[in-house]
């Protein structure tokens, strides 16, 4: 790819930028948020056409104005989000969309497939519904589908992120069995370690323009790092030993149902301390957010009770049954960082003011609003976390996802919460802005704050927490140390209850 | 023969935050531009100078001093529907049952001005007033209540709810019939005018403009900086979100209508105690659904709805004027508002994505 050029309004997200993928390599494709890996990728996918800039396969200078243009040239992509029907099967999910004559001779595909997974140690049965299937599997179809299709240019975005480690073992052993029988793949990720344990080569992108690109064996990840910011930056997690803890949230036998009576939480109880990040680790879907919208009010309960410890009097209160409205007016100070930033934490055609008036409208006796705090607060926000934006009158969709993040992190910590909810604080962010909301994290964990840290990156949970709660459908599956455990321990507590057999 | 070699003639680029003069200038000149199409189409269809024709359709509706006032008068009726879409269009609550409510207000209105005739003056104002508005609110709080409470679909409930109200209209209008046989209300309290709008500074129709500009420039202030009107736009923007905050999108969606359903009761309140005095099943004449158009095309500012309100009574006017002086057909003028409506329309096209020629990237065969 050479001088690719396209332009989102007046972002540009990529510029004048160069990409070599060689056949027979992994190539890691590395950036911070907003630095145009996706978007690349998406050019050669013909997902987006190019403003400028050409493109050449094997020497050929090719022209890609739809996915079915990639598709003939060989190129194929894994997007982070699965495009599967749901009711069909593996087979017939990979046939989906292909062209031919006559009948549909699924034995054949099934043949095929089955083949294919043969060749590559696939673990994907022809026959079985999608909606059977866990995440995992599901990636998996989706790289079958390529494969069937007869791409040799595999793309992956962000594969790992649903990922366990074991599940992440498996798809780099298939990855590379494929890069053995020559075929070229780009792997987009934000995770370093993983960049060095699977990839031949490592690409860089700063800003949408090519920085440089070099073997992995010669690089570590402190170089990386500073490419893609473009400084030195600090890799270490802190995790400052916890003071003065006392319990601020008691959560006993929560039991949750969802509208379909499908049981998403069954009987959780755990403790959350003041001044302590309890991590919560988990496959995703395993009862995650429904545990942390039942504290927030937000969903119906079947079963349980969570009780806040006032940290002034001791007093305590009972939580289920009001909704986040009634729960702020008795004076919890609850704060929450949903999974869905845009779609529940902000509203993404306001700007920082009216997003930050969210949490702070209500005040006063006024039938009209008060945007002078907001707007200060707004300021402050920006200022302090050093968010990206032109100004804050901006509508915070037009802000890329570390900094929707940090305007998001930092209305709930303006508040000053004494307990804190965050949801996949970190998905889809650069390490840049990662560190940022770790430290901003940290910072309320010495301010005495309860935190209670839902996420998916094992390496920063065992890392970060000082204790882990570990789910598995829905059950709590162990509790751990987070100085004590590893991130195989919490990966089995996540596969199976209890992390029994397996030993 | 290169392999997919061809390029695509035009791509779209989106733009980013276009600057309010341009984007109005982007329309001014769409608004131009449909001009010239509907002149070269009159010409080769009647061959009349479209010169002449554009300039009756101007005497249509500004010629003399009744009609400004009788435009002035119609903009109002609709601009006052249209404020009272808005914060409906905003929470995303369809509502598409503004006939049904203009007609609920003009029924309660016609009723006070036949049954109340011998109460003072004002006080017959304020109750002609006051049941107009609670007609309109309780038309459009019902479909409010089931959407609240049992998520019904609000565009086939409050599209059903125009036509309960027509057809309560008929049964008025025939147990108000005047004279006998006349299957009309006839003009209500000609001789008295018990319960008509007196005029204001001289102009009849000056009270009109004072009623409507003032709920224009509270709706303006209401959906902009008050507290409900915050809870509104989040509410509509993402029910997710307005329930993490707390807010109950199911009261929101009921007082919104409550409102919404108000207004355009008093938009049946000035059009049968202000213009009309009478009221019949073309009370409302399909003003409710046009000023969804209004609604939309302003983005819920109340006062570019002024500037677009306008603009369609005037095209209107304009185009029965030319129908009755060149003996077109009302197709002829409906053809016309169409094609400038379609040009508004699709000017908004243009203001959110730039059209570039594809450019030649250099390299040989790139355009073959």
């Amino acid at each position: 790819m050479r001088n690719i050029t396209k332009t989102f309004g007046s972002v540009v997200a990529n510029d004048k930028a160069w990409l070599d993928i060689r056949r027979g390599e992994i190539l890691a494709l590395l950036g911070e948020n907003g630095s145009g890996k996706t978007t690349l990728m998406n050019i050669l996918a013909g997902i987006y056409f190019p403003d400028e800039g050409q493109i050449f396969v094997d020497g050929r200078e090719v022209s890609i104005r739809s996915p079915k243009d990639a598709f003939g040239l060989g190129i194929g992509m894994i997007h982070q989000h699965f495009k599967l029907v749901d009711v069909l099967t593996a087979a017939e999910n990979i046939v989906l969309g292909q062209e031919g004559k006559g009948r549909l001779d699924m034995k054949a595909a099934a043949d095929r497939i089955r083949k294919i997974r043969a060749v590559y140690g696939f673990d994907v049965e022809p026959g079985q519904k999608v909606y059977d299937m866990s995440v995992s599997q599901k990636q998996t179809v989706e790289i079958v589908k390529v494969l069937y299709r007869g791409a040799d240019i595999l793309i992956l975005d962000e594969p790992t992120a649903v990922l366990t480690p074991q599940e992440t073992d498996r798809l780099f052993a298939v990855l590379r069995n494929m890069r053995d029988d020559g075929k070229a793949i780009v792997i987009i990720t934000h995770k370093l370690h993983e960049v060095e344990e699977i990839s031949d080569r490592v690409a860089i992108l700063r800003r949408g323009q090519f920085v440089g690109d070099m073997p992995t064996a010669k690089t570590d990840a402190r170089e990386m790092t500073n490419m893609m910011v473009g400084r030195p930056v600090s890799l270490n997690i802190e995790r400052p030993e916890p003071k003065g803890r006392t319990s601020r949230l008691e959560v006993k036998g929560l039991t949750v149902r969802d509208v379909d009576g499908v049981t998403r939480l069954e009987n959780v109880s755990f403790t959350a301390n003041s001044g302590e990040i309890l991590g919560v680790a988990g496959i995703s879907g395993s009862g995650q957010k429904e545990m942390l919208e039942a504290i927030a009010g937000l969903q119906k309960v079947a079963s349980g009770s969570v009780t806040y410890l006032d940290p002034e009097s001791g007093a305590p209160e009972e939580l289920i049954g009001k909704d986040p409205r009634e729960i702020a007016a008795m004076g919890v100070a609850l704060s929450f960082v949903p999974e869905d930033r845009l779609g529940m934490g902000l509203v993404g055609s306001m700007d920082l003011t009216d997003n930050m008036m969210l949490r702070s409208f209500r005040r006063g006796h006024s039938a009209f609003t008060d945007r002078k705090a907001p707007k200060v607060l707004a300021r402050r926000v920006v200022e302090e976390l050093e968010v990206n934006t032109p100004d804050i009158s901006t509508p915070v969709r037009r802000l890329s996802g570390g900094n929707v993040q940090k305007v998001l992190v930092g209305r709930e910590i303006a508040s000053s919460p004494t307990v804190l909810m965050t949801a996949y604080a970190v998905r889809g962010l650069d390490i840049n802005s990662s560190y940022t909301i770790y430290d901003l994290i940290n910072r309320q964990k010495e301010k005495g704050v309860a935190v209670i840290y839902v996420g998916e990156d094992l390496d920063v949970l065992v890392e970060l927490c000082d204790r882990i709660l570990v789910l598995c459908g829905g059950k709590v599956s162990g509790i751990l140390e987070g100085r004590k455990t590893d991130k195989r321990e919490v990966g089995l507590l996540m596969t199976r209850l209890g992390g029994g057999a397996e030993k | 023969m290169k392999y997919g070699n061809r390029e695509p003639l035009f791509h779209l680029v989106k733009r980013d935050g276009v600057s309010v003069w341009r984007a109005w200038a982007i329309r001014l000149i769409a608004f131009l531009a449909s001009l010239v199409i509907c002149g070269l189409i009159i010409f080769a269809i009647v061959k009349l100078n479209p010169l002449k024709v554009y300039a009756a359709m101007w005497e249509g509706a500004f010629g003399t001093n009744k009609r400004v006032w009788v435009t002035i008068r119609d903009s109002m009726a609709l601009l006052c529907i249209g404020v009272g879409l808005a914060p409906a269009f905003k929470l995303r609550f369809w509502n598409i049952g503004a006939e049904g409510q203009i007609l609920a207000g003009g029924i309660a209105t016609a009723a006070c001005m036949i049954y109340l005739k011998s109460m003072p003056t004002g006080l017959l104002f304020l109750v002609m007033a006051v049941s107009a508005v609670a007609a309109g609110a309780v038309w459009g709080v019902i479909p409010a209540l089931f959407k609240a409470r049992w998520n019904t679909n609000e565009t086939l409930f409050t599209l059903m709810m125009n036509y309960i109200a027509i057809q309560l209209t008929s049964f008025f209008v025939s147990l108000w019939e005047n004279p006998y046989g006349s299957n009309s209300v006839g003009v209500i309290n000609q001789t008295t005018r018990i319960g008509w709008f007196s005029p204001l500074f001289g102009q009849q129709y000056m009270l009109n403009v004072v009623i409507v500009m003032s709920l224009t420039i509270g709706m303006y202030i209401y959906l902009r900086s008050s507290k409900q009107g915050y809870e509104i736009a989040v509410a509509g923007e993402s029910v997710n979100t307005a329930k993490y905050i707390g807010i109950s999108v199911k009261r929101v969606i009921i007082r919104t209508m409550v409102i919404s359903g108000g207004i355009c009761g008093v938009a049946g309140f000035v059009t049968v105690a202000g213009a009309g005095h009478t009221i019949s099943t073309s009370t409302a004449g399909g003003r409710g659904f046009t000023a969804i158009i209004v609604a939309w095309l302003a983005k819920f500012n109340t006062f570019v709805m002024i500037l677009i309100a306008a603009l369609l009574v005037f095209l209107e006017k304009g185009a029965m004027e030319i129908a009755s002086r060149y003996n077109l057909s009302d197709y002829a003028s409906q053809m016309i508002t169409g094609i400038i409506l379609f040009f508004i329309l699709g000017s908004e096209f243009f203001i959110n994505y730039r059209v570039l020629p594809r450019k030649k990237t250099g390299g040989e065969g790139a355009n073959q």
